[in-house]
């Protein structure tokens, strides 16, 4: 292997291009949770009471539904991206690397779309 | 590893820092965050599962979280359910306010140590007075 120039031999190995993507979606998915984690929180807050038949019945309003679809995207982007970010930094060796791989990659996703299914459930009836 | 045992200098971790408001609520973001992603999002998706399950899946949420009225080991958990709400709202909001706080260091502003200190305090604040708002307003609504 020749020893190229520079930029030949680092191209391809790093995060060229791409090295704020990380940083600039975790900012944006921040400013998305300092929407809608207050509005669940706020909506919550108010319901005149918590028993089933109220809170079925607000989840399955569409404000309600489409923020809690939203929320389900955002927060788990987010969280994903901060517990990555927190794996990185503690482990060390490489199988606990693949086992932080396969955690942040797979788990994230599939709560997201276990809450997504609940709440359409919800909201387009069946239960 | 060969450097790894010998005499020379390791890089200072926390316990050679004296604490101050900066560092503490630097790892104060990290805990809550990561609490919130396990713990938070967990609780999350449970609730949202029990209530698309239907009135019987809701009442075993409930039951277990919060009344505790469905025998001894729902008693239990309910205490701990009430403990685990009530931080997750003080995670919330004390990761609200540091994560705020980033934004503005991300500026490039904030960084003058006597500024940095007070507001890394005021987060605090913020986050205890927030919680113990909402659970009034809550509790008393």
């Amino acid at each position: 292997m020749g020893n190229g120039t520079s930029i030949g031999r680092v191209r391809g190995l790093g995060a060229s291009h791409h090295g704020t993507h990380h940083w600039l979606l975790q900012r944006l998915t921040a400013v998305g949770n300092l929407i809608l984690i207050p509005f669940l929180l706020v909506s919550l807050a108010l319901l005149p009471a918590h028993d089933y038949a109220t809170v079925h019945q607000w989840v399955a309003k569409p404000i309600p539904a489409t923020a809690l679809v939203l929320i389900f995207i955002n927060t788990f982007t987010h969280a994903r991206m901060g517990v990555q970010v927190m794996l990185e930094d503690y482990i060390h060796e490489e199988g606990g690397k693949v086992a932080a791989w396969l955690l942040v990659n797979i788990v994230p996703f599939a709560a997201m779309a276990f809450g997504i299914i609940s709440v359409i459930r919800i909201a387009l009836g069946g239960a | 590893m060969a450097q790894a045992r010998s005499n020379r200098p390791l890089s200072p971790h926390l316990q050679i820092w004296r604490w101050g408001p900066a560092m503490l609520v630097s790892i104060l973001h990290r805990v809550t965050g990561n609490g919130m992603a396990f713990a938070g999002l967990g609780l999350l998706l449970w609730w949202v599962g029990a209530i698309a399950g239907g009135a019987e899946c809701y009442a075993t949420f409930i039951s277990y979280v919060w009344s505790g009225d469905a025998g001894a080991l729902s008693a239990v958990t309910a205490i701990l359910g009430k403990i685990l709400l009530v931080g997750l709202t003080w995670a919330f909001f004390q990761h609200m306010a540091t994560g705020l706080r980033h934004f503005v260091l991300d500026v490039g502003a904030g960084y003058e140590l006597e500024a940095n200190a007070r507001w890394s305090s005021f987060t605090i604040l913020f986050s205890v007075a927030a919680t113990a708002l909402f659970w009034a307003f809550v509790l008393l609504h």
